[in-house]
């Protein structure tokens, strides 16, 4: 039998559960994040089998989504000094890399860089031959203070035979040092996919001590199974794959945690609330998968332009504070957080919260007291907490149709059962392990960011083209060819521009290589 | 009266010249990231209004020409626009010059400061465009009768280009695109070398000051937590510029893009939200965004500034990076006369894009 088992490692808990087959959840597990990261992955896994009563090699494949590599940048811990080759001079000198790096970010990873000739235009021809032998002085010097190497060569995302001749030039003859290459990690955009490589480059040791710590715990329960990590958009790497990606787990939690949602409700269409203690985030899903962000993200304060999914949080969960001032009732955006559970009036304390006025108004029965609020507050500060939602819901959505909505976290309690804008309120089953359901019905995906040169072939040769490539891409990255479903394509054409060049974005996703039964 | 551009002030200047490039014009990151070095190694530039320029004083425009997204890619050597300038200095003995403008909006109103820096010399404070535009001859210097020639095009590998003579400034927008693309998709160009004298009756005035004071105004509410949106609207009524109108906010539900002779054109469908619920307005835009129409009326055109702001941030939104079920909001501001001679309508008036009707008023005004 393959079964699956699918980890969400949080700031909080570790949550595991394993799938049947066909989907179905056989078992779970929360497991407080107590002692490290490392134990309390082995102890949810050993607990979720155990609770599922199955033997060890009836798992199959196992994935993991967490949070240690989106930790280490934001917490500056166990980063790597980055070496930093650049390829394209003598374009590309008036802005160094690293510039506008938080100064605590850029001291520990900041090794030495150099710019050197080569190169490509935007239509793919050469600038120039790349200068291989400055490569070579370059890390003659300093491949002993480095451990990882990034490299980012002009319009690789075009051309990338600069980046490629530069690994095979390192893996040669410095192979103890690990290579990040630009186009494998962004897209077009020179400074954001350099900071996305070198971030790459940075996290190398993280996330091998991450996929480590991962095999041991799955080894030492005897679990035998193909590992994979999440990534930010909702799909699987294999680990090898994510072993010179990491940074592409940066934002996984709230995806596989939407992703997770959508499946346990069925819909591949749908608006997603999560809400907790502080605040709420809304998020939609679109066949299948989160729609994504169009704004700079920022990582660790580091301008890059991965995608992530587009997000709508708002300061209202269940423990916001309600506040009467000259007739006017607000709810929020201050919380008392976890500590609601001495606090709020259902619990024996004296603030008056969203989870008091919801018990009040009858949409939920919680806690040990009836809060004491004028009926007519209660109304009030329920209808401004839905006034807020609603707005929200609208904000995210893509048409004026009423859709459904799928409501997980712990706050989600208090929603009621109607909402404008909404055709109907959905609670799945085991919403409290949305995110390791979410990891574990993830699917492989390949992708291709480019820069196409129109002239001399039609828009479908090109188009097909970029399917290829992702597909290969997916193939790589373990998923089954004959699976693999297009899940969009964009071409944006280039402004001010009239050599109709267009860059275009594809992706591709399919299921797991060995899982077709 | 000169004042002084200093290093602090450029991160206001990017946000209002973000909102003066009505959707076109590039961000004006990497310009700016070129300005600061400049500025850091020589101090602040000094900005001559235009009346305080000696008649035989020379002036060369000079700014960025090609891809915004060669731009972000192949990101500039950084002594390309110092090249262009001095090139064509040089060329024509015009033994201190003065760096100005072409552009108000995007990158290209910070190109001109890097210049100033880095050969200590004051800039200019005006443009050609009064905003943003796609093409060469789209300036009040063209439309003055200034020749576009002698210009110069200059390329990373300090590689140029002297375009000696041309017969129109049509040719010289052809011939310099031309180039552009065979250098690489980007390149630096200065062009309408003048003197004082036609500054003064050609140029449009105080666009530098304008840019930099709907930047500070956006700053200041932001750091006040007062309406953003007010606080540019406010800002914009200056050196002949409306007042900035909010003409609609919502939300984009559609997003069209295609290609026609190398110029990204499209629409956008925007739907209403709060005040404007029920309703929806169609901005179409060809780089930069041409006009605004509801149902069978068009609420706003060209060359009128017709920006979509994020209606939280209320920074700019390039029609690059429109997309589905953003929340913005449209910006409108009206350009001062110099704009709207018939003269000037003829260049860049709605027939100046293909439509087939004359410019007038926005509504409500």
């Amino acid at each position: 039998m393959k079964y699956r088992l699918g980890i969400d490692v949080g700031g909080t808990n570790t949550d595991a559960v394993i799938l049947t087959p066909d989907d179905r959840v056989v078992a779970k597990t929360k497991t407080p994040v107590t002692r490290d990261v490392v134990s309390s992955i082995r102890d949810a896994v050993r607990t979720v089998l155990k609770n599922s009563e199955l033997p060890s090699f009836a798992i199959s494949h196992a994935m993991l989504g967490t949070t240690q590599v989106t930790n280490a940048i934001i917490e500056r811990q166990r980063l790597n000094k980055v070496a930093m080759i650049r390829i394209g001079a003598p374009a590309t000198l008036a802005v160094p890399p690293l510039t506008g790096w938080p100064g605590s970010l850029k001291e520990v990873v900041q090794g030495a860089s150099i710019t050197v000739r080569g190169g490509h235009e935007f239509d793919g021809r050469p600038m120039g031959p790349l200068a291989d032998d400055d490569i070579r002085r370059f890390l003659d010097e300093h491949a002993k203070s480095c451990s990882s190497v990034a490299v980012t060569a002009v319009f690789s995302p075009v051309n990338a035979d600069h980046e490629l001749a530069t690994r095979d030039l390192i893996v040669e003859e410095y192979p103890h040092l690990v290579v990040s290459l630009s186009h494998e990690v962004g897209s077009v955009g020179l400074l954001e996919r350099e900071n996305a490589t070198v971030l790459n480059a940075a996290v190398n040791e993280v996330a091998s001590l991450a996929a480590t710590a991962f095999e041991d715990a799955l080894r030492e329960v005897g679990i035998d199974a193909a590992l994979f990590f999440a990534q930010n958009d909702g799909t699987l790497m294999a680990m090898d794959y994510a072993l010179r990606y990491p940074i592409l787990t940066v934002a996984c939690g709230p995806t596989n945690s939407m992703r997770g949602a959508a499946f346990l409700s069925r819909l591949d269409d749908a608006v997603i609330i999560d809400v907790g203690g502080t605040s709420s985030d809304i998020g939609m899903i679109r066949g299948g998968f989160p729609r994504q962000s169009s704004l700079a993200v920022e990582v660790g304060g580091v301008r890059t332009n991965f995608r992530m999914p587009d997000l709508i949080a708002l300061g209202l969960g269940g423990g916001s504070r309600v506040r009467e001032v000259d007739g006017q009732v607000t709810v929020g955006p201050d919380s008392v957080g976890y500590r609601i559970i001495q606090q709020a009036h259902v619990f024996g304390g004296d603030v008056l919260t969203f989870t008091d006025v919801a018990v009040n108004e009858g949409k939920a029965s919680i806690g040990h007291q009836s809060p004491r609020a004028a009926k007519k507050l209660s109304q009030k500060a329920y209808r401004e907490a839905l006034r807020l939602i609603e707005e929200g819901i609208d904000r995210i959505k893509t048409s004026a149709e009423p859709v459904p909505l799928i409501a997980v976290g712990g706050g989600s309690a208090l929603l009621p059962e109607h909402l404008e804008g909404v055709s109907e309120v959905i609670r799945p089953e085991h919403f409290d392990v949305a995110n390791a359901i979410g990891a574990a019905i993830a699917q492989v995906s390949g992708r291709v960011d480019r820069i196409y040169a129109m002239t001399g072939r039609s828009r479908d040769q090109v188009i097909g083209e970029a399917i290829a490539t992702a597909k290969a891409d997916a193939v790589r990255a373990g998923a089954n060819h004959d699976t693999l479903e297009i899940i969009e394509v964009e071409e944006i054409p280039l402004a001010y521009l009239p050599s109709n060049a267009s860059r275009v974005r594809v992706t591709v996703a399919g299921q797991l290589a060995g899982d077709e039964s | 009266m000169s004042w002084q551009i200093r290093i602090e002030d450029l991160e206001a200047l990017a946000i209002g010249a973000a909102i003066l490039g009505t959707g076109g014009g590039g961000d004006p990151y990497i310009g700016r990231v070129m300005a600061e070095a400049a500025m850091r190694e020589n101090g602040p530039v000094t900005v001559y209004d235009v009346d305080e320029l000696p008649d035989d004083r020379w002036v060369i425009p000079i700014a960025g020409m090609g891809a915004p997204t060669v731009l972000f890619e192949k990101v500039p050597r950084g002594t390309e626009p110092v090249a262009a300038f001095r090139r064509l200095e040089d060329h024509l003995g015009a033994v201190g010059a003065l760096p100005c403008p072409i552009e108000a909006g995007g990158i290209n109103s910070l190109v001109p400061l890097q210049v100033a820096a880095a050969l200590k010399r004051p800039v200019v404070d005006a443009d050609g465009m009064g905003r943003a535009f796609p093409e060469l001859y789209m300036q009040t210097f063209h439309i003055f009768g200034i020749s576009g020639t002698p210009a110069c095009i200059a390329s990373e590998f300090d590689d140029f280009v002297i375009l000696d003579h041309l017969h129109d400034n049509h040719a010289l927008e052809w011939i310099a695109r031309g180039v552009t693309i065979r250098m690489g998709g980007h390149t630096f160009v200065s062009q309408f070398p003048m003197h004082g004298a036609d500054v003064k009756r050609a140029a449009i005035r105080g666009t530098l000051s304008l840019g930099l004071r709907i930047g500070n105004a956006l700053l200041r509410a932001e750091k006040g937590h007062q309406d953003r949106l007010r606080a540019i609207c406010a800002a914009t009524d200056f050196a002949g510029y409306g007042r900035g109108q909010i003409l609609f906010s919502g939300k984009i539900v559609e997003v069209s893009r295609r290609t026609v002779d190398g110029f990204a054109r499209g629409r956008v469908i925007i739907e209403g939200l709060d005040s404007h619920r029920g309703q929806s307005v169609t901005v179409e835009f060809q780089n930069e965004n041409l006009l605004v129409r509801q149902a069978d009326s068009v609420l706003a055109m060209v060359p009128d500034l017709i920006t979509v702001l994020d209606s939280q941030t209320g920074l700019a939104v390039t029609t690059e990076r429109l997309r589905y079920g953003q929340r913005v909001t449209l910006l409108v501001i009206t350009a001062p006369a110099i704009m709207k001679s018939p003269e000037a309508l003829q260049v860049w008036g709605p027939r100046g894009f293909g439509y087939d009707f004359d410019y007038a008023l926005p509504n409500g005004d």
